[in-house]
């Protein structure tokens, strides 16, 4: 019997509730995990307005993260000048100074991996739930994974901005500011964190066929 | 799995769910070394490792030791043209203490050193009485759950790497020196690895539930079965 071709008993078919804190399972309509203390939830669609909710936040906050300055950059005094720059201004700046390496992994950590979670969670949320079969079923689960480990990296960038204004303060020679879109980024992130981790992998699974088309018979 | 009366399907004694497909599994005894995976989505259900607790124990200890000398050594410096600024990790934090950017200070020194510390000492408090086989300490199972709920935002590592694209930046506009400091960040990394191969949540709720609290009769279940 390979988990392909047969249907599998879960803990909801069966009548039960599984936790998704420790794995102990409980009788449905238990509210909390008597081991754990953490809050029971059935595995239905009811919980994605939640993944909605955060992924909305974040979504908006990520406008202003874009069109606001990452960080400010003063040298000799402003003599020289005084720039500006956005987080697509500063991979442009990195090219021009030839760091094309770096460049590309500031631009892939916070435009590439931002914007794929968004459409990545969003997609997550429409199908959940939805018919579909076993392969599909563990795409679905590779994707939520990559997105729930891949989440928390973007925080690189505001991290970046922190070190650099704490280190760059030589006086009149340069100094580096952080600018408001620091905090409207490190917020976007946090809400598409949130918003992943209230995604219940479980709802992949729902849409199963309760039996495989080859005709096998139904499990006890 | 022989044993008839191992698991019950009414109350869910002895039955264990995968927390990300749902597939219900009858829960055994494992021997360290082992690793239980889920038969649907094939994720990793337990990995019981011999003397993980004290393992555990001790890299948390680590953490801590590390993160005293990340905050109290310096962490960078920076010179060029006879103007030079070193800063420790509290002046990393302290870099968005103006304006509205004020509350990114607090979540900022959260995240790459408030919490590794908090869940190091959560996961002693949870462990240590386990390990030497005594009942846990009150709340060890709110503690615990708290501990791994705070895993994610617990950004260590992410800040090494953050520190490494920094320098590249700062590279060609002054000369760099890597205090102390950055050094036993980098050495965070390799102690979170380390704790996350000792690491199985599964075990310690068993241990947790099986030393008293919350008991149910089943660790008697378990060792028939065993």
């Amino acid at each position: 019997m390979t988990p392909d071709s047969a249907p599998i008993l879960t803990a909801h078919r069966a009548g039960l509730l599984g936790c998704r804190s420790c794995g102990r399972v409980w009788p449905e309509g238990q509210e909390t995990c008597d081991r754990c203390g953490a809050d029971l939830v059935p595995p239905d669609r009811r919980g994605l307005q939640k993944v909605w909710a955060w992924w909305a936040a974040g979504l908006i906050m990520y406008v202003p993260a874009n069109l606001f300055p990452m960080m400010r950059t003063q040298t000799f005094a402003g003599l020289q000048g005084s720039s500006e720059a956005t987080i697509l201004e500063g991979v442009v700046e990195l090219m021009h100074y030839g760091n094309y390496d770096i460049a590309i992994i500031v631009f892939v950590a916070s435009v590439i991996v931002p914007m794929a979670k968004f459409l990545a969670i969003a997609w997550l949320a429409r199908v959940a739930g939805r018919p579909a079969t076993v392969e599909q079923a563990h795409t679905r689960l590779k994707i939520y994974e990559v997105v729930e480990f891949i989440g928390r990296w973007s925080m690189i960038d505001v991290f970046v901005v922190a070190i650099l204004s704490a280190l760059v303060q030589l006086g009149f020679v340069a100094s580096i500011h952080p600018g408001p879109a620091a905090v409207s980024f490190a917020l976007s992130v946090a809400f598409t964190m949130l918003s992943a981790q209230s995604f219940d992998p479980r709802l992949i699974w729902r849409g199963l066929p309760l039996r495989s088309r080859t005709g096998t018979e139904g499990q006890d | 799995m022989d044993a008839q009366d191992s698991f019950d399907l009414t109350t869910g004694r002895g039955l264990m769910a995968c927390p990300r497909c749902d597939a219900l599994h009858v829960e055994e005894e494992l021997d360290p070394g082992e690793t239980a995976t889920c038969i649907r989505c094939g994720g990793v259900l337990a990995k019981p490792r011999g003397g993980a607790f004290t393992q555990l124990i001790a890299l948390s200890f680590t953490t801590v030791v590390l993160m005293m000398g990340a905050i109290f050594f310096p962490f960078l410096e920076i010179s060029r043209m006879g103007f030079g600024n070193a800063t420790s990790l509290f002046g990393v934090g302290m870099a968005f203490a103006d304006g509205v950017l004020l509350p990114l200070v607090l979540a900022v020194m959260m995240m790459i050193v408030g919490l590794p510390v908090l869940r190091a000492f959560l996961l002693v408090y949870t462990l240590t009485p386990l390990a030497q086989g005594r009942a846990p300490y009150r709340h060890a199972a709110r503690a615990f759950r708290w501990s791994e709920l705070l895993r994610p935002w617990s950004m260590a590592e992410i800040f090494v790497i953050g520190t490494a694209v920094a320098l590249v930046k700062v590279a060609g506009l002054a000369t760099v020196h890597l205090g102390p400091a950055f050094w036993a960040f980098c050495a965070l990394i390799l102690v979170n690895l380390a704790s996350r191969g000792f690491m199985c949540q599964t075990t310690i709720w068993d241990a947790i539930e099986d030393a008293g609290l919350h008991t149910d009769g089943r660790e008697m279940v378990q060792g028939r079965v065993s």
